[in-house]
């Protein structure tokens, strides 16, 4: 049912998507990361300290572990989000395939571009609509035409699994929704514009059962297409939804959080090597 | 409840198969510090050039300048909406400057020009039995005036203001608490010399009383009480329901409650508003013009006959136009500042010891 | 302690205490300490509304006693000699003038304002910010007298360049035609540019909290889709921001139209109507009061409080509209949340 790809257009602006290709960008979209040597700061306080890591791409990445262990520092550092933090400073590299998001000539901006990001809290620009809200990123990216524009919004809600329920409402504001809604919502403006990575910081953690089940299942689908990372606190999830799963923690409170260890999800929850992955898992803290 | 979007998804965009570099072409970090210096000579240069000798002007050339170059220069290296927000800063920027400027003048001017004059002869002395074009002089007087009028209007204002808000906050249920609470509104944005005219037409043609301190101190008053209202009712607001349900639930009655748990607590933050409200009337001058006249001798009873204040005497001075009157004047407006920043830096100082924890600031 | 940052929550205003709790109690067996002081602080508030009432009643009797006799059209005549016989006197030219020289006030003020605060919310070093944020508090504090001062003594010479340059490359449009070049800048123009001055302060602190209001998750949302900072900003503070700018313009205005003394120290007022803003002339209700006041009689004092009387009717406007949108702006944020 869908309305036919939107025609390439010669007037794109040059630092716009292109439209080319497609087959070619499935299989070139999503990308790995590689993290080696990452330590973030808070002025003065170091919330994690010398992380080494690789992020598959096209898969489901999970970081679970106690509150403060820096998870969330991580995943935002890895769209330099972190940096806009008061005081937040990054050492150490994130290569994105070849590329070190933290080199002397990368903007900050188009890291963002490429790497998307979900929040905890669903948050829909309150002023604007539905459609505006997919739109938002797009229309930051040049000018495009408004059939083209449609078409997008379009694929992104559906591709979030909201197309359905609010086709008949776009003009209205996206804060009339349900949490659940508002957080596939911004789901779909994330991947509207067409992101490699998609970060998700506890997305399901202001929903209910119903609407995390939801999520769950759309980011069961998406990986296909991207690689994502999400932090949770609920290790069910982690073990529901994702591939590899890379367990934090820190010594004691106020030190920085440290990764423990990354594997395949199945045998983290299974058989994990270090023992206090075991004992997190089993419930015996955190 | 998906159809099969994901699996037509990538007509519609998707990135070069070599994905797109996230680096980009980027002017140098120094490039505004340059822009600026560049700028800010052409303008002082070429203004002077030209023969537009008002710094007014190169400074505006200058910021335009700026502005300019700015969008220009990103726009060729990098793109259009690195130039839109590189634009925006330098705006930004140049706002801050504009500002900057003429406030620090204003301080710089008072400062300096009030320095050469203001002395211990100066703060106690009066112009009794002086010319006006004579040197010397001073501002006792005026001094004194002002703390008695302000001091008489506090007295006045703070029970009345800080009452009212007890009111809102603890009692105010209803139309008379919707209708206090419109009018504090109002009140506070009433002009000083329209509180000043209404004591006069009050006090003054009605009731025939002349000149007096205390016809100035009842409209400071008036111009007070707001302030006060909405500081205190601020405070008061922040101090959590719980002290008040614990109070209550021992059985002190509410009265007591706010006499010994509500007020005690926001005590800090209420003598802020008090002194913050203080200050500001401190400096009014048109109604004060109305009521209180001016005299240059040392009248020392606010309830009878015409005083000085500071802001009134900084005006008559001003008025007066020779040389030693401006200089009176100017130190006169310096004595006025330091007053009313004292009042101010104490109020702040006041409000940062005894913030109540949590109520942040 | 979670270090991670993950939930910005929306810095909201202090949560005011809900309505019904403390006075729950109230009704009962209610003890006398009670009454006295429930009826003082009542009694307070009654006074503060009885003095509200008492002005306008004041105001009005005395204006209505000079109106009376007044023989020119008071909103229209521009002349004022309540002293004459029959008596004239009109508002025309100072409604011009405060009109005019408030217009040029918010014209400056407003932009530069949203400006500064935007600097101080989103651009400044967090070591400036706190700093300058303090600094602007304090100059709002500043007394009009001193600005005023300022004005007539340091601002008129330094603006005579700009004034000149105004009337040799504008001075085709009128407006910025001055028929007399090279005397001094007591115009209402540069009434116009001290008041911007005067209620630059009032102005930026109030955009500033409304600035520093906007939730920060709407902040990091447009970061994420790879906004600059500049689209941050449009994306998602001037939005929430928008009717604060507004009632905050309206508060600055209420001062520019009230002021007194700065534009009594400036301005070099007069009679005669003109559209050459540069030029010495005109004047503002405030400013008339203040100059007009000494030398008139009873009969001429109730001729200054009838104009009073229509800049406390226009202030009272223009405060009213201000809290209104503010009010509006609560409904809206709290239906929001």
């Amino acid at each position: 049912m869908s309305p036919g790809p939107a025609a390439p257009t010669p007037r794109a602006p040059a630092h716009a998507p292109s439209r080319t290709h497609p087959e070619k960008a499935t299989d070139t979209m999503a990308k790995r990361i590689d993290v080696s040597g990452l330590t973030a700061f808070y002025g003065g306080h170091r919330a994690i300290d010398d992380i080494s890591m690789s992020v598959e791409p096209r898969s489901v990445t999970a970081f679970i572990g106690p509150s403060g262990c820096g998870k969330s520092t991580l995943l935002r550092t890895l769209n330099r989000m972190h940096e806009v933090t008061p005081g937040g400073r990054v050492e150490g590299k994130v290569m994105l395939d070849h590329e070190d998001l933290y080199g002397t000539s990368v903007d900050p901006v188009a890291v963002r571009r490429t790497i998307g990001m979900v929040f905890q809290r669903p948050n829909p620009f309150p002023t604007m609509s539905i459609y505006d809200n997919v739109a938002a990123g797009l229309r930051l990216n040049g000018d495009f035409r408004k059939k083209e524009l449609d078409g997008i919004v379009e694929k992104s809600l559906k591709g979030a699994n909201l197309w359905n329920e609010v086709k008949d409402r776009l003009g209205k504001p996206g804060s009339g929704l349900s949490g659940g809604q508002q957080q596939r919502l911004c789901i779909a403006r994330a991947i509207a514009v067409q992101p490699q990575v998609l970060l998700m910081d506890e997305p399901c953690s202001a929903l209910d059962p119903i609407s995390t089940l939801a999520i769950e299942d759309l980011i069961g689908e998406l990986k296909s297409r991207f690689t994502i990372v999400i932090v949770t606190h609920n290790m069910q999830q982690a073990a529901r939804v994702s591939d590899r799963t890379a367990f934090f923690n820190l010594s004691a409170v106020g030190r920085p959080g440290k990764l423990i260890e990354i594997d395949d999800t199945e045998r983290i929850f299974s058989n994990p090597s270090v023992q206090a992955t075991e004992d997190y898992i089993s419930g015996r803290f955190g | 409840m998906s159809d099969n979007a994901l699996t037509d998804r990538p007509q519609v965009t998707g990135p070069p198969s070599a994905g797109p570099s996230l680096a980009r072409r980027r002017l140098p970090r120094w490039t505004p510090a340059l822009v600026v210096l560049v700028s800010v000579g052409l303008g002082v240069g070429g203004g002077s050039l030209a023969g537009w000798e008002s710094r007014v002007q190169q400074g505006l050339i200058a910021a335009l300048l700026s502005v300019i170059v700015t969008y220009a220069l990103t726009s060729l290296v990098e793109d259009s909406r690195q130039a839109r927000d590189k634009v925006a800063t330098s705006v930004v920027w140049v706002c801050f400057a504009a500002a900057v400027v003429p406030l620090v003048s204003l301080a710089w001017t008072t400062v300096s020009r009030g320095a050469e004059l203001l002395d211990g002869y100066f703060l106690s002395h009066s112009m009794g039995g002086m010319t006006n074009i004579e040197e010397g002089g001073g501002v006792y007087h005026a001094f004194l005036g002002t703390v008695e009028q302000v001091g008489l209007a506090t007295l006045m204002a703070a029970p009345v203001g800080l009452l009212t808000a007890v009111y809102l906050v603890e009692y105010g249920r209803g139309r008379l608490a919707q209708a206090v609470t419109f009018f504090v509104d109002v009140m506070t944005g009433i002009p000083s010399i329209v509180a000043g005219l209404f004591v006069l037409a009050f006090w003054n043609l009605g009731l025939g009383f002349g000149p007096s301190g205390f016809a100035g101190s009842m409209a400071l008053a008036i111009l007070m009480m707001p302030v006060v209202v909405r500081s205190t009712e601020e405070m008061l607001k922040l101090v959590p329901n719980e002290l008040r349900e614990a109070s209550l639930a021992l059985g002190v009655p509410k009265w007591r409650t706010v006499l010994k748990v509500v007020l005690p607590t926001s005590m800090g933050g209420i003598a802020t508003g008090v002194m913050l409200a203080v200050a500001r009337i401190a400096g009014e001058t048109a109604p004060v013009m109305l009521l209180v006249f001016g005299n240059p001798l040392i009248n020392p009873n606010p309830f009878s006959g015409a005083q000085e204040s500071l802001p009134l005497y900084v005006w008559n001075q001003y008025k007066l136009g020779n040389a030693a009157s401006i200089d009176r004047a100017w130190a006169g407006a310096l004595t006025l500042i330091a007053f009313v920043m004292l009042l101010n830096l104490l109020a702040r100082g006041i409000a940062r010891w005894k913030a109540p924890k949590g109520a942040g600031r | 302690m979670d270090l991670s940052h993950t939930s910005p929550a929306p810095t909201a205003p202090p949560p005011t205490p809900p309505d019904s709790d403390p006075s729950a109690v109230k009704g009962r067996a209610v003890h006398p300490g009670d009454k006295i002081f429930r009826g003082l602080s009542r009694g307070s508030g009654i006074t503060l509304l009885v003095i509200m009432a008492a002005i306008a009643a004041f105001l009005t009797y005395r204006a209505s006693i000079a109106l009376s006799a007044n023989s020119a059209n008071f909103l229209t005549a521009f002349e004022w000699n309540p002293q004459g016989d029959p008596p004239a006197f009109g508002i025309g030219i100072l409604a011009f003038g405060t009109a005019v020289s408030s217009v040029i006030a918010m014209v400056i003020a407003v932009p530069v304002a949203v400006g500064i605060a935007l600097f101080i919310s989103h651009y400044a070093p967090r070591r400036i910010a706190a700093p300058l944020a303090y600094v602007i508090d304090l100059l709002a504090a500043v007394p009009s007298i001193i600005y005023g001062l300022w004005g007539a003594l340091f601002l008129v010479p330094y603006l005579d360049g700009l004034t000149r340059w105004l009337d040799r490359f504008l001075g085709w449009t009128t407006l910025f035609e001055m028929s007399n070049p090279g005397s001094p800048a007591r115009s209402i123009f540069t009434v116009g540019i001290l008041l911007a001055i005067m209620i630059l302060p009032i102005i930026t602190n109030v955009c500033r909290e409304v600035f520093l209001q906007a939730p920060k998750m709407y902040e990091e949302a447009a970061l994420a889709l790879g906004a600059t900072r500049w689209e941050v900003i449009r994306m998602s503070v001037l939005p929430f921001g928008r009717s604060g700018i507004i009632s905050a313009s309206m508060l600055g205005l209420g001062r520019a139209l009230g002021e007194t003394m700065a534009v009594a120290t400036v301005l070099s007022p007069g009679s005669v109507f003109t559209w050459h803003l540069l030029d010495p002339g005109s004047g503002t209700f405030a400013q008339n009061i203040a100059a007009k006041f000494n030398e008139a009689d009873e009969f001429g004092r109730d001729a200054l409080i009838a104009s009073g009387l229509v800049l406390f009717v226009i202030t009272l406007l223009v405060n009213g509209a201000a809290r209104y949108i503010i009010a509006r702006r609560k409904e809206y944020s709290g239906a929001d949340a």
